[in-house]
């Protein structure tokens, strides 16, 4: 047993997401990533002498609907809190944040740990707009400052300390990713910040009852950076108390280049924000009938269509969990199967020649060529058994995404693809194998059965691979033992 | 000779032919120039207003429509941004700083032809109760001009006061409209909390802000809130209730039922002159009928104090956005780090009052503190509201006066700053509840200076306040000897 079993992880999480709205929290600014710097920038954004918030609807939509998919109880009253700091990413002096009303409170959120499942308990999920961007490297002399994020609207969803391993939370994050794509509230990129998180971590003796001194690490772009910046922090924190130091509670920095974590300041230094209800904004009551709806609008969710897939479309979980990593890619699937009935069939091209496709041009689903009803057409040739699978997801596909608005059938007849089913047709080519190769059935006949496939094989290859494979092994077999 | 009596008179005399806009600004740019030594006006927008008469005046010819507020000349207090204009607050840290838009009042003044004339001065970001707090320079009162003539909207009241427009815009976060008025002697209206958008408003305290109208009658106030009032998307805090006709349904002949608190006029700090005054009016208001009674009121010592941590802890943070990174002041010092870079520039850019009360709403929110100060203060206010909503239940009115003393002498009170802020004694009750509250400039004191009344209204009650401040205007004013 090593030092590291004898310890356990405490980890609780804030994620930030960047809500999929139209505009900012409250203004018409747009929110598109990307953009030239300082062009998303109202004086409302800028935070012009004068200026007043005026809330967007609908995000507080996606915040409910996010509260709602995490069993959250939604708060009815609701107003928001000034956050006062000086930062000059944050052009008002103050974060407009829902400090001590959370719209959504407790909830939880099931990970896998191992092979079995586990709830998170969530404290709370928030609103709060978010600030601009501090660029120090765009000027040898001076910081530059983007505001074109400062107030985007965000959801932070804090969780209670439940993770007890970096890989639990790599799988929380993943989760969240999931269910946030699935809502359509955020994009969940983390590299380009609308998903963003810190972790707050503390190590303590097993058995230990009292919680460790704990640490927040910021900075973490990607899952699998939050699930090393878990594992270095709390070897790093283990290492202190082996050693006999007392661990300072301290914001530190995930450096991503060399994997570790760095001091940014003490807990001693921690601003006072002094928060006071934000009096320019007036409180929003939110009514059953709008909660309704929002529960109404919550779409199937991954967890719900993977044991669709294994309870009644009989997919191993295997394929179920494939199918539904991403949203859309799961949405093409259901589509697929509405043409398509064959689920089997479908999964099999969705997690084969349709995910290859994906990957090779490092593409999405949605800018996969072939519609689903195009696709289904395409299977159900290969279930006729008019083209071969090989001939179908090689040959067959590749012409259709180069035309897709040529039908399978159409094009696998112009392109001589058609599988031949006709005895009549294949016979004579079995006579030629047979010939050819006449000390191989003697052998064959001698009982040296396996070479069978020899002249399947053979057969196939002067059919141009057309031959239907079940015919010519039937027509074969009869042939040679006559 | 240009002379203006009220907007309905001008209008009729442009309908006649009588005058022009063109002559209303000429006139208005004279007197301006001859009064500058009163410092009311930080800008005077000569060249636009002179254009925009002109072409006010030819619209006019040419038989198109006339706005509400046709070529009525305007001056608005230098919180209430203007697209293209400079806008200061009265601040250093706002210097050189110009608006890239209009508030919402502005755009409506426009959009019913009003000229704005200038940017009138006024304690910086409106804390101060005698103007002397400008990074322009102290505002003289013209009735005696060795005598401030009242805060925040010094340069709004006086621009009226000494004929440098027909009626001007302030702001009243306290009292700042109608204390100024009451010490200039003319008609200062705070509206209710909400009726007017603040968008575009130079926050203080945003809880409390709203602005305000002055006006030498009480028909040409009417007008120009009737205009400037109403929802408007930018500002989730206004009102959604209609705006009624003011101005045309002035006349009424009720008789009314006024509330007043035996305590506020008994207060020791109040000037006997004034209370007398006051006294003796409701025995005539009584002997015409209505009824004028004493209501309990035990919260007169707590208001001054409730008010000051509330506005100062939203001040605290509404100021900070003027740290120098985006817009406005930045100190040319050259600074070790960001928190260096931040006080160099807000030690430099803010004057010594707007200091202490953001360093006082600071405390008040600070964590060990907010208790004590912040969240009793907030129980202050709802008791108030509870309170004032018990007393409209059974009167339309309540009576006060506006200021514990006429316009005082410049310099007297700033060396004590408790004073100058109990001095909002009677002013600040109305922003702490939110009712619209007026002050009409009724009587002289043998000091010579003017002083009238305070009448607050219920929540939105806008078209009754003005009804009975018409009324008791002409029923009560005492004409000057």
């Amino acid at each position: 047993m090593s030092t590291k079993d004898l310890y356990e992880i405490v980890v609780g999480l804030e994620v930030h997401a960047q809500l999929l709205t139209k505009s900012k929290l409250f203004c018409g600014d747009s929110i598109a990533f990307g953009q030239e710097p300082n062009i998303q920038v109202s004086p409302i954004t800028l935070g012009h002498p004068g200026t007043l918030p005026k809330m967007n609807r609908r995000a507080i939509e996606c915040a409910v609907k996010m509260g709602l998919a995490c069993h959250c109880e939604i708060e009815r009253y609701n107003y928001f809190a000034r956050k006062n700091y000086f930062y000059p990413d944050l052009p008002k002096g103050y974060q407009v944040s829902q400090h001590t009303t959370p719209i959504c409170k407790s909830g939880f959120i099931t990970i896998k740990s191992g092979n079995s499942a586990k709830l998170i308990r969530l404290n709370r999920i928030h609103l709060e707009e978010d600030a601009g961007k501090s660029v120090h490297d765009a000027d040898i002399h001076n910081t530059c400052v983007d505001y074109n994020r400062a107030g985007t609207p965000l959801i932070e969803i804090v969780s209670e300390p439940d993770l007890r391993s970096a890989e639990e939370v790599y799988n929380y994050l993943t989760e969240i990713r999931k269910i946030v794509r699935y809502l359509g509230v955020c994009d969940g990129n983390m590299e380009e910040g609308s998903l963003r998180c810190d972790v707050n971590i503390s190590v303590r003796r097993k058995g230990d009852e009292k919680l460790g001194t704990k640490v927040e690490v910021k900075n973490l772009n990607s899952i699998r950076n939050a699930r090393r910046a878990v594992e270095t922090e709390a070897e790093r924190l283990i290492g202190l108390i082996e050693k006999g130091e007392t661990i300072i509670q301290q914001t530190r920095s995930f450096d991503a280049g060399n994997g570790t974590t760095f001091a940014i300041r003490d807990k001693e230094d921690a601003d006072d924000y002094r928060y006071f209800p934000e009096p320019d904004l007036t409180p929003f009551n939110l009514e059953e009938e709008f909660i309704e709806r929002i529960r109404r609008e919550i779409p199937q969710l991954h967890t719900e269509r993977i044991s669709k897939y294994v309870n009644e479309y009989k997919l191993s979980e295997y394929d179920a969990v494939i199918l539904t990593e991403e949203k859309s890619f799961s949405d093409y699937f259901e589509d697929l199967v509405t043409f398509a009935r064959d689920y089997k069939a479908s999964a099999n091209w969705m997690a084969g020649p349709v995910k290859s496709w994906l990957n090779d041009n490092g593409n999405e689903i949605e800018n996969f060529p072939l519609k689903p009803e195009r696709l289904s057409a395409l299977i159900q040739l290969v279930n006729n058994n008019k083209v071969s699978f090989t001939v179908a997801s090689t040959k067959l596909l590749n012409a259709l995404l180069g035309d897709a608005s040529k039908e399978p059938l159409q094009l696998a007849t112009e392109l001589n693809l058609l599988q031949e089913s006709n005895a009549s047709a294949i016979e004579p080519i079995i006579e030629q194998v047979i010939s050819k190769y006449a000390d191989k059935v003697k052998e064959y006949k001698k009982g040296k059965k396996g070479l069978l496939s020899l002249f399947v094989g053979e057969v196939m290859k002067l059919s141009k691979g057309k031959a239907d494979p079940k015919l010519t092994n039937d027509l074969l077999t009869e042939k040679l033992n006559s | 000779m240009f002379e203006f009596s009220s907007i309905e008179q001008y209008h009729a005399q442009l309908k006649e032919g009588r005058a022009t806009c063109l002559q209303a600004v000429e006139h208005y740019l004279h007197q301006i120039e001859s009064f500058a030594r009163l410092n009311a006006f930080i800008e005077v927008y000569k060249d636009e207003a002179l254009h925009q008469a002109a072409s006010l005046d030819a619209k006019r010819k040419k038989g198109e429509p006339m706005g509400q507020l046709h070529g009525v000349v305007i001056g608005i207090k230098d919180v209430i941004c203007y697209k293209n204009h400079f806008v200061s607050a009265a601040s250093k840290i706002l210097s050189g700083f110009t608006s890239v838009y209009s508030a919402t009042a502005v755009e409506r003044l426009l959009a019913e032809d009003a000229i704005i004339i200038g940017r009138l001065n006024c304690d910086e970001f409106a804390m101060g109760s005698s103007n002397e707090n400008s990074y322009y320079g102290k505002v003289l009162n013209a009735a005696d001009e060795t005598r401030i003539p009242g805060g925040s909207s010094g340069g709004s009241a006086v621009a009226v006061q000494a004929g440098l427009c027909m009626v001007s815009l302030g702001s009243d976060t306290g009292g700042s409209v109608r204390q100024p008025a009451d010490f200039c002697g003319i008609i200062g209206l705070k509206p209710t909390y909400g009726r007017i958008s603040r968008y575009g408003l130079i926050a203080y305290a945003s809880s409390f802000d709203q602005i305000g109208v002055f006006g030498n009658i009480v028909p040409d106030v009417s007008k120009v809130v009737e205009v400037i009032a109403g929802a408007d998307d930018y500002d989730s805090t206004v009102s959604q209730i209609p705006v009624e006709k003011y101005a045309a349904n002035l006349s009424t002949g009720k008789k009314y039922r006024f509330a007043f608190f035996q305590e506020a006029l008994d207060h020791p700090g109040l000037d006997p002159e004034i209370a007398s005054a006051i006294k003796n009016l409701f025995e005539k208001v009584k002997a015409d009928g209505h009824t004028v009674e004493p209501v309990r009121f035990e919260y007169l010592d707590y208001i001054v104090a409730a008010y000051y941590v509330l506005t100062t802890a939203e001040a605290s943070s509404n100021l900070s956005r003027f740290d120098g990174v985006k817009y406005g002041y930045r100190s040319g010092h050259a600074t070790e780090n960001l928190d260096d870079f931040y006080k160099q520039t807000r030690s430099e850019g803010f004057g010594k009052e707007v200091k202490r009360r953001i360093m006082l709403g600071t405390f008040v929110l600070s964590t060990g503190y907010y208790d004590a100060y912040f969240s009793k203060a907030q129980q202050v206010r709802k008791l108030l509201k509870d309170k004032t909503e018990l007393i409209f239940r059974d009167y339309d009115f309540i009576l006060l006066p506006n200021s514990p003393t006429t316009a005082f002498k410049i310099g007297e009170k700033m060396n004590d700053p408790v004073a100058m802020y109990l001095a909002d004694i009677y002013t600040v009750m109305a922003n702490l509840i939110g009712v619209p509250a007026i002050a009409l400039p009724l009587f002289k004191h043998s000091n010579k200076m003017p002083f009238g009344l305070q009448v607050m209204a219920n929540n939105f009650n806008e078209l009754s306040l003005l009804q009975v401040s018409d009324y008791i205007m002409k029923r009560y004013k005492v004409i000057p000897a």
